[in-house]
């Protein structure tokens, strides 16, 4: 590994055992990065669908996915770019409920998460499933923004954050893997920021 | 017209980059000509990812759009804008010299990357970095008005590249501050200016602050520009 002439870092003897490699603990910021523009998205007409291979596809309307058991994540996300925040809680509901609603098919190896903008980011089905993931509404008991992805978004805090899709409006199970938005472009498929897995040969 | 087919090129491994330029932009920005073992293709809007590493093994990595143009050569321009607290962008901007060798990797991104459609790209402050790539690539083509740019600053001051950005195919807008002779006031960019630089059927490239963004995003679909072609990139404090 090649060193930097000069560089010894801001925080000699003191990282933080909670921050993967690489990355950076933001403190009280919450950096902002998307391509598209921020949506304006009305919960009368959101809704939530889990289609591909399960036993019945379902939709979920704003009122409908409400009425589900809640469940909380609390913790630490990590986003590609570097930055760690800790401390989070987001409310919502579990993706495994959600699945048990429709059923998982036999074949059922993979998934991917599709936006309202047309976003999309892919999973093997594991990622999801065992309490990993959420569609989550609220941050510290408010309503998510739109600018973080309100009115909901997928949270999947094990993996990087690109992968926690904003504005999430479904999820479809294949039997094969299928590459989503910025998997196409370079980044890594799976995201485990432990094993730093930011792009394509990490 | 100029086409490119395929999508934008991806990252190939992290090499050793040497600094073989460094250019004050302002007070508080300044750009490294980097010269690359293995030369790498990419489109205007792609960026670099540069990592440093200390004598422990304790590594840092930030992501740096790409100002100059797309070309043959093994050398690229990376502007980068000190952030406050900014363990990268401090080091490189206060500790970095041109001998130095740092290590890289890129170009990575794919949506904010040019296609060579006909664009206007919409700069506030240091988000101008991505968009003078594009400027300066449609230059070098000999089609000036492939590409416009409408730049928003608080004061010259803070105008990167300001020597080479003045033309027929870039405006500047000053929020604050005016130079010396400035006919316009300052001001926020305004609907009428933009739909100017408009003129016709072009793609909107947005790259600033996630307030100049969500500003300038809402300006261009009032002025008529169906949302699914603006495009955003928000500069903010990642490094």
């Amino acid at each position: 590994m090649a060193l930097t002439r000069g560089f010894t870092g801001r925080s000699r003897g003191a990282r933080d055992s909670r921050l993967p490699p690489g990355q950076y603990d933001a403190g009280t910021n919450w950096p902002v990065l998307h391509v598209e523009p921020t949506p304006s998205i009305d919960t009368a007409t959101w809704s939530f669908e889990i289609d591909g291979l399960v036993d019945k596809p379902v939709r979920w309307s704003w009122d409908e996915i409400h009425a589900l058991p809640a469940s909380r994540y609390e913790g630490a996300i990590h986003c590609v770019t570097t930055w760690s925040k800790f401390g989070m809680r987001f409310d919502g509901v579990s993706v495994d409920t959600l699945l048990d609603v429709a059923g998982v098919g036999d074949d059922a190896a993979f998934a991917l998460a599709r936006s309202h903008t047309g976003y999309t980011t892919n999973f093997p089905l594991e990622d999801l499933t065992g309490g990993k993931a959420w569609v989550v509404w609220d941050i510290d008991g408010a309503p998510l923004a739109s600018i973080h992805g309100g009115p909901a978004r997928l949270l999947v805090p094990h993996l990087y954050f690109w992968k926690s899709a904003k504005w999430v409006s479904g999820l479809t199970l294949f039997a094969e893997d299928q590459r989503g938005f910025w998997e196409q472009r370079g980044y890594h498929y799976r995201g485990d920021p432990w094993l730093e897995q930011r792009y394509q040969g990490d | 017209m100029t086409t490119v087919s395929g999508g934008p090129p991806h990252p190939g491994p992290w090499q050793p980059a040497r600094v073989t330029g460094i250019r004050r932009e302002t007070p508080t920005a300044k750009t490294f000509t980097l010269t690359l073992p293995q030369p790498r293709s990419f489109w205007a809007g792609q960026y670099f990812v540069v990592r440093l590493t200390a004598p422990d093994g304790y590594r840092a990595q930030r992501s740096y759009s790409i100002a100059s143009a797309p070309s043959d050569s093994a050398e690229v321009d990376l502007t980068v804008e000190i952030l406050p607290g900014g363990e990268v962008s401090g080091f490189l901007n206060e500790a970095v010299e041109v001998g130095d060798v740092l290590d890289v990797r890129g170009p990575i991104g794919g949506d904010f990357a040019w296609d060579l459609r006909p664009a206007l790209g919409l700069a506030g402050g240091s988000g101008i970095v991505p968009l003078m790539s594009m400027l300066r690539h449609a230059r070098k083509l000999g089609q000036p008005g492939l590409f416009r740019l409408v730049v928003s600053v608080r004061s010259p001051e803070e105008l990167y590249y300001a020597a080479e950005i003045q033309g027929p195919d870039a405006s500047i807008v000053f929020t604050r501050a005016v130079p010396d002779g400035h006919v316009r006031p300052p001001g926020r960019l305004m609907a009428r200016e933009l739909a100017a630089a408009l003129d016709g059927d072009r793609d909107v490239y947005v790259c600033g602050s996630t307030a100049f963004c969500d500003a300038a995003t809402q300006l261009a679909a009032a002025a008529g520009v169906p949302v699914e072609r603006i495009r955003v990139e928000r500069f903010g404090f990642s490094g």
